[in-house]
């Protein structure tokens, strides 16, 4: 698109912008995504991760899976004023990514996910017939 | 399920990257030494603070947070803000990651010294709570006209 490019060149440090697999593309230096810190849980029926990403609504987020890997991205958007400068700043950074391997236990394609004031929760559940079961110890 | 933004119709996509862009300029190059009042990076919430002529905009990225709980208050130009963000154990299950806070946090922001703490709003939005402070009419730059 012409006015990316055209943008990009004026800016060549917002390279973030995009998706981070488009910029590595284009081999220019982007600056590390945040690392979004995690709660993760396993229980009977599954692996539950919570993941703290403020300023990513929905339409920002990517959930994916890629062969055994969960990747989490989000892009934070908040609003700003015309003209703002920074005075401070904890978050360089305007996306978040993270990934997790997955084993073979776990039903991919039943991953459930919601997105509430900035929390992910994604719930992944065990095949059913890979479930622990309970073993009786037979007494005589 | 969820959109990915490079997928996302040219229009709007442009809207977004832009917007993007003004914020990774805006914070992520940004480096000065560290205030007296700040936390060490990772500090629950994260604290990112703008400002223009007429306000200063502070930012607290607290996701998962009831917004109704938290106490802000403003002092001259010290910005306060402190709530809790309580994290349920599950203590059936087995943990391997506990990395997100638990507890009650407070942080003290110091802004520039027109601020004016009679006009100052808040919202919580996607987990990031921004909270608005005009600044006063006097202390803006003016246009002088020459007659």
């Amino acid at each position: 698109m012409a006015t990316n490019s055209e943008v990009s060149s004026r800016r060549p440090t917002a390279a973030a912008a995009g998706s981070a697999a488009s910029s590595e593309q284009r081999g220019q230096a982007v600056e590390a995504p945040a690392r979004p810190p995690v709660d993760i849980f396993e229980d009977r029926d599954g692996i539950t991760l919570l993941a703290d990403m403020p300023g990513v609504s929905k339409d920002r987020l990517s959930l994916r899976v890629d062969g055994n890997t969960l990747v989490l991205e989000g892009q934070v958007q908040f609003e700003l004023s015309e003209g703002t400068e920074a005075l401070y700043a904890d978050v360089r950074s305007s996306l978040y990514r993270r990934t997790f391997t997955l084993s073979g236990e776990l039903e991919t394609e039943k991953i459930d996910a919601s997105l509430k004031d900035g929390v992910l929760t994604v719930r992944i559940p065990k095949r059913a017939e890979l479930r622990p079961r309970k073993i009786e110890v037979q007494t005589r | 399920m969820f959109g990915i933004p490079s997928s996302m119709p040219g229009s709007v996509f442009d809207e977004l990257w832009r917007l993007q862009q003004d914020v990774d300029e805006l914070f992520g190059n940004w480096s000065s030494s560290g205030g007296i009042r700040s936390l060490p990076r990772g500090s629950f919430p994260a604290v990112n603070v703008g400002h223009t002529p007429e306000r200063v905009d502070v930012y607290l990225f607290a996701p998962g947070i009831d917004a109704k709980t938290l106490d802000i208050s403003i002092q001259q130009n010290l910005l306060s803000v402190s709530g809790k963000r309580e994290i349920s154990v599950n203590e059936a299950a087995t943990y391997y990651r506990q990395e997100r806070f638990s507890g009650e946090f407070r942080r003290v922001v110091s802004l520039p010294e027109d601020v004016d703490p009679e006009r100052v709003q808040a919202q919580y939005r996607d987990g990031i709570v921004q909270i608005r402070i005009e600044r006063r009419e006097s202390a803006r730059p003016r246009q002088i006209k020459i007659s």
